[in-house]
């Protein structure tokens, strides 16, 4: 081996590489966490009592303005309950009882305050529920059903909100034509979207979404959940689903609720890779609680 | 996601999926270790049948990297997994492709050794090389175990580790070039030791990620790129939190 190296021109500088610079190149443990966002409501201390039962706990949350958030838990967990209080649907119900209070913003209005008119809180709140529940008359008359209550007649005037509101829901598109036919006519998905378009023409402030997609298809259930992702330009969306993917999927913020109680409340990127609880680790990855 | 809790699923076939996939990289590193063992028996014995067993069972690893980024993928798209089980097939990702990466160096030293295994063999060469694959073996392992048991604390030991193998690699390089300007004859060996020692430093980099995927799947914190010291900072304040034992004190 002595015959084969010709050249022997070392390399200059014959001390070790050059020593890396201890941390002078390193990462922050800690990323930035989401600036604190405006809340557009806040729940505070937030119970509800069916008779004797209570069947909410303590909660106090914020509801970020024009973003998602969602409610995940299992049946029973409180969460349809915990999305009810926020238009006053639980006044129809004899003997029930809420203590704490959900702050409007900006006019820090008390939601489940006493002194406050539901009907006018389901004015600046809307809800769309787990069934289509179109009314049974034309497509038009549908949408314009709160326009109407809300005392305004004139027909341009109530075509173009129709429009909007239908162009809103992404529905426009598809009945502008026929929107004297009936709602009932349309399909699951179609009506679902309508429902939207109902709720959206009273320019809410806040849409709560109640399993909105659980009685459709997979491809109407993609048409709601992209429509939900740009309401959020407008609107403030509150929603329940069972499904954990869902919630993933369209979400910027997720609570998980428990029996009555709110678990965790993060942000949804943090609550489907790292939850900081057990109980929501084992019910989101699928195991007994 | 302390103790390998990856049973009670309510689906009893996801749990038999994760835990097959588990024990698939534990049996890839497992192939890799022996691989490891094997180049460095060429590498220090001289013996050159262990040096082509070496680069044979490359493929064997290779075969293996693939069949388990398969079943990765497939879990991915037909269970969703999130938190911990998300986590877990993230990190297994990342682990197989250090594991394969890991076998790659331990072939280059295994090719390099079987060559040597018929020629003049200087001792003084080999010393410095038996230190540095005993410190490298021990890290690889270490991390494997770290990653069997879930055990992140380990992971940040061995992980601090790494550095000691590159002070193991500074060494060698000073030596070997020390050899060189002693005796210009031994410049062709002394490379090729040299590419050893590389070889060996990059198998101590890639346990070193292992174990940063261990602690990312314990503690959902992406540690690379992020000074050791913050880490232990973090995994303490976090033990605390969880009112865990602390870790043991670091050793160096």
């Amino acid at each position: 081996m002595n015959d084969q190296m010709q050249r022997t021109d070392t390399r200059p500088g014959e001390g070790p590489t050059p020593a890396r610079a201890a941390g002078a190149s390193k990462l922050p443990l800690e990323r930035p966490a989401a600036t604190s966002k405006r809340p557009r409501a806040e729940v505070q201390n937030l119970s509800f009592h069916y008779g004797a039962t209570q069947a909410l706990k303590n909660i106090s949350i914020p509801i970020v303005d024009c973003h998602v958030t969602a409610l995940i838990g299992p049946s029973g967990c409180g969460k349809s309950t915990f999305l009810r209080c926020f238009n006053r649907m639980h006044d129809l119900q004899q003997d029930t009882r809420y203590e704490g209070a959900i702050m409007l913003h900006p006019e820090n209005i008390n939601l489940v305050g006493r002194e406050v008119d539901p009907i006018e809180v389901r004015m600046r709140i809307g809800m769309v529920f787990q069934k289509p529940n179109p009314f049974p008359t034309s497509i038009f008359e549908n949408v314009a059903y709160g326009l109407r209550l809300r005392g305004l007649r004139k027909r341009s005037l109530l075509a173009d909100e129709v429009e909007q509101a239908l162009r809103g829901a992404a529905l426009w598109e598809e009945v502008g034509s026929r929107l004297q036919q009936s709602a009932m006519a349309l399909s699951g998905g179609q009506m679902q979207r309508l429902c939207i378009a109902r709720a959206l023409a009273t320019k809410p402030e806040i849409l709560l979404f109640d399993e909105p997609t659980s009685a459709l298809d997979p491809i109407a259930t993609a048409k709601i959940e992209e429509l939900i992702s740009s309401l959020r330009e407008k609107v403030t969306v509150l929603i329940v689903t069972h499904n954990m993917q869902q919630a993933a999927r369209i979400s910027d913020f997720t609570a998980f609720m428990y029996l009555g109680e709110l678990i965790e409340f993060d942000e949804a990127a943090k609550i489907f890779t790292n939850p900081s609880k057990k109980a929501t680790e084992d019910y989101i990855t699928g195991r007994y609680g | 996601m302390e103790n390998a809790d990856l049973s009670h699923h309510i689906l009893s076939r996801f749990n038999a999926d994760l835990e097959q996939l588990r024990s698939n990289v534990l049996q890839m590193g497992g192939l890799v270790e022996a691989q490891l063992k094997l180049a460095l028996q060429a590498l220090l014995e001289g013996d050159s049948a262990a040096g082509d067993e070496v680069v044979r069972a490359e493929y064997e690893v290779n075969a293996m990297q693939v069949s388990i980024d398969d079943e990765c993928s497939r879990i991915l798209a037909t269970r969703a997994p999130t938190a911990s089980d998300l986590r877990l097939v993230v990190a297994i990702i990342k682990t197989v492709t250090d594991l394969e990466r890991i076998g790659d160096e331990a072939e280059k030293v295994g090719y390099i050794a079987s060559h040597h295994a018929a020629l003049e063999r200087p001792a003084e060469h080999y010393r410095v090389m038996r230190h540095l694959g005993r410190v490298v073996q021990e890290i690889v392992r270490d991390a494997l175990d770290a990653f069997a048991r879930l055990d992140a604390r380990t992971a940040l030991e061995v992980a601090k580790h790494d550095r000691l193998i590159d002070e193991e690699y500074d060494a060698a390089q000073r030596q070997c070039i020390t050899f060189m300007i002693e005796d210009p004859r031994t410049i062709r060996h002394a490379i090729d030791m040299l590419w050893i020692a590389r070889a060996l430093e990059r198998i101590g980099d890639h346990a070193k990620n292992i174990c940063e995927y261990v602690i990312y799947m314990v503690y959902g914190r992406d540690v690379r790129h992020v000074s050791m010291g913050d880490v232990e900072k973090h995994i303490q304040a976090l033990s605390e939190s969880q009112g865990l034992a602390s870790p043991a004190p670091a050793t160096d």
